[in-house]
């Protein structure tokens, strides 16, 4: 998926997480990620933002996070909205990817 | 060394000669003769009040060593604990140890006088904030010691507590020492922490910004007791005292939360004419309230007496005529601090009568039910108020053991799960309140019931309340929210949690 602009999704409330996908010039992926559960899911969360942008064939792209505790499941579909609106699909989403 | 529910207790911690470890809740005997402060006379003609408060700390004699004491019913509005230090700190004198009931985050910036050496003891119930954060880093070279307020005032009338000078903040007082919780400028309701403080301490320095004409009865405080009086020009933030309306939750998680414990209270067995019941300030526990005076309205039962810090909604059944008797040792809100000083039978007690284990009986031990909360639980039943689930401290010990141990029925409340952070554990990261002193745990996803209280589980069966086991619910909470990994601590102790009694129940040990 080619990422044209900014996007983000997300809010800061408790059990949710903000999450900012920006394109980069240089290869790879970078995470810069501020949680309240660090210490406990820090490499969890990380690895669930990975692999999120892996299903969606993302590269080269800067993830700025600030979570507030939020369940895989929400970093998931967070991640996913953020790299929709960057690519802009939003409005034309590939179920199938999801 | 292991205590009895399993906590490695180090063999040495500094600033213990000797310590015994946790055993049972009512195992450790008390011995010897209650602690007394020193004689002084006070001669018709001499004057108490002093033109500051540099020379009151010079009068009541404070060298480096001491011990000195404060209160926290002014909590997050108290300039009192931070107005003293400055001047401590300004006057030279250093290795001193605090003894506040407890510190709340407008405290945080002792955190300088600590790095400085002005401070190298602290004796509380709770401390948050950034100096809590710096004291799990290992700020301190000595741990600190938190005790509940229970144990507070029994280590204080036992001689483990020796307060040397006490500076008790009251918004008002004469020139004698007669001192009240409400004044022209603040208001505090109950000085139930102080009363304790100003019949041991060796010198009793009242601060007050409302001095007024003698004799200022009813007193908390009497002159009796008071060595000297300080004029200042503020002792609080009046909106940080005490909090104006208190908010009825509308988180539906807490709303379930308090609906369970209500329908857990009213099939319990003890929910009867006459019965007697402490709530906390939290949102889950003010509901409780709410929801049971619904019920106390329908069956016509009414309650002997509520006890504890006292809030709106128990003020509000108080005048409905659904509780007889208000016992307050700290009071939480302005309606509250009205209620004190205008209903006859809203009392104020000191936190000796209301929790100390060690005299010849407080309002604990007449206690039918309690609500509590918990940050933490584990499949024990012992409860963490106290450290996060990062480790650092962030919380207080408060009331919580010793209405878990006195009344006939602890009730925690909790959500399962708190911002991806499981309550129900395998292991607490510390033990404030043990396993076998709580009875019934409440959460959003399921209620557990202590196995020990055969009789509740018989009582509660068939009631339509969703009764699992605790293992259940900590199963539960770790497939929603995953396996946290654990914390890292080192060996050095950063606290030490005494059980009411004064035994060690549990250490907080450095984060890494």
């Amino acid at each position: 998926m080619e990422i044209i602009r900014t996007g983000m999704a997300g809010t800061m409330e408790s059990s949710d997480i903000n999450v900012v996908i920006e394109k980069q010039e240089a290869k790879g992926i970078k995470i810069y990620l501020n949680s309240s559960v660090e210490k406990q899911f820090g490499d969890q969360i990380r690895k669930v933002i990975l692999e999120t942008l892996e299903d969606l064939k993302v590269t080269n792209v800067v993830v700025r996070a600030v979570d507030r505790g939020a369940l895989d499941c929400t970093i998931r579909a967070r991640v996913q909205s953020a790299v929709m609106r960057a690519a802009n699909k939003e409005n034309e989403l590939d179920w199938e990817v999801l | 060394m292991k205590n009895s529910i399993g906590r490695e207790i180090p063999e040495k911690i500094v600033g213990y000669d000797k310590f015994k470890c946790y055993c049972s809740p009512f195992i450790k005997e008390p011995v010897g003769r209650k602690a007394s402060p020193k004689l002084r006379q006070v001669k018709p003609g001499d004057k108490k009040v002093v033109n500051s408060l540099e020379e009151a700390i010079k009068k009541a004699g404070l060298k480096d060593g001491m011990t000195i004491s404060f209160h926290h019913h002014f909590r997050n509005g108290d300039y009192i604990i931070n107005m003293v230090m400055d001047k401590i700190a300004e006057m030279g004198i250093k290795d001193i140890t605090i003894a506040p009931s407890s510190l709340t985050t407008v405290h945080e910036t002792l955190v300088e006088h600590v790095k400085s050496g002005v401070i190298s003891g602290i004796y509380t119930s709770g401390v948050r904030g950034k100096l809590a954060e710096e004291i799990s880093k290992g700020i301190m070279e000595k741990p600190i010691i938190i005790r509940s307020h229970g144990g507070r005032a029994r280590a204080i009338e036992a001689g483990e507590i020796h307060i040397d000078v006490a500076f008790l903040g009251v918004p008002s007082c004469d020139e004698y020492g007669n001192a009240s919780g409400k004044g022209a400028k603040t208001i505090c309701g109950s000085l139930g922490y102080a009363k304790v403080d100003a019949k041991y301490a060796d010198t009793v320095v009242l601060i007050t910004d409302d001095l007024v004409c003698y004799p200022n009865f009813p007193a908390s405080i009497s002159q009796t007791d008071v060595d000297y009086v300080v004029v200042v020009d503020s002792i609080g933030d009046p909106n940080g005292i005490a909090s104006g309306a208190t908010r009825y939750t509308k988180n539906p998680k807490e709303l379930l939360i308090a609906k369970y414990a209500s329908k857990v209270i009213v099939n319990s067995g003890y929910f009867k004419e006459g019965f007697s019941f402490q709530t906390g300030s939290g949102g889950s526990s003010l509901a409780v309230t709410r929801f049971l005076k619904e019920i106390m309205k329908d069956r016509g039962i009414k309650a002997k007496f509520a006890l504890g810090g006292i809030t709106k909604p128990m003020v509000e059944l108080y005048e409905e005529g659904l509780i007889e008797h208000l016992f307050d040792t700290q009071t939480f809100d302005l309606v509250s601090c009205e209620s004190i000083f205008q209903n006859p039978n809203h009392h104020e007690i000191d936190a000796s009568m209301y929790a100390n284990p060690h005299n010849k009986g407080s309002f604990v031990n007449k206690l039918d039910v309690v609500i509590l909360s918990a940050l933490e639980i584990d499949t024990s039943f012992n409860v963490n108020v106290i450290t996060g689930s990062d480790g650092v401290i962030r919380g207080a010990s408060g009331g919580h053991s010793d209405t878990a141990a006195g009344s006939k029925m602890s009730i925690i409340v909790a959500p399962l799960i708190r911002g991806r952070i499981p309550t129900v554990v395998d292991n607490v990261n510390t033990v404030v309140t043990p396993g076998e002193t709580v009875d019934v745990l409440v959460t959003d996803r399921g209620i557990a019931i202590n196995p020990k209280r055969k009789d509740l589980m018989e009582n509660l069966k068939n009631k339509g309340l969703p009764i699992v086991t605790i293992e259940e619910l900590r199963d539960m909470a770790l497939k929603i929210a995953g396996k946290p990994k654990p914390i890292e601590y080192t060996d050095k102790v950063v606290g030490v949690v005494e059980y009411r009694d004064g035994s060690i129940i549990d250490v907080i040990r450095q984060i890494k």
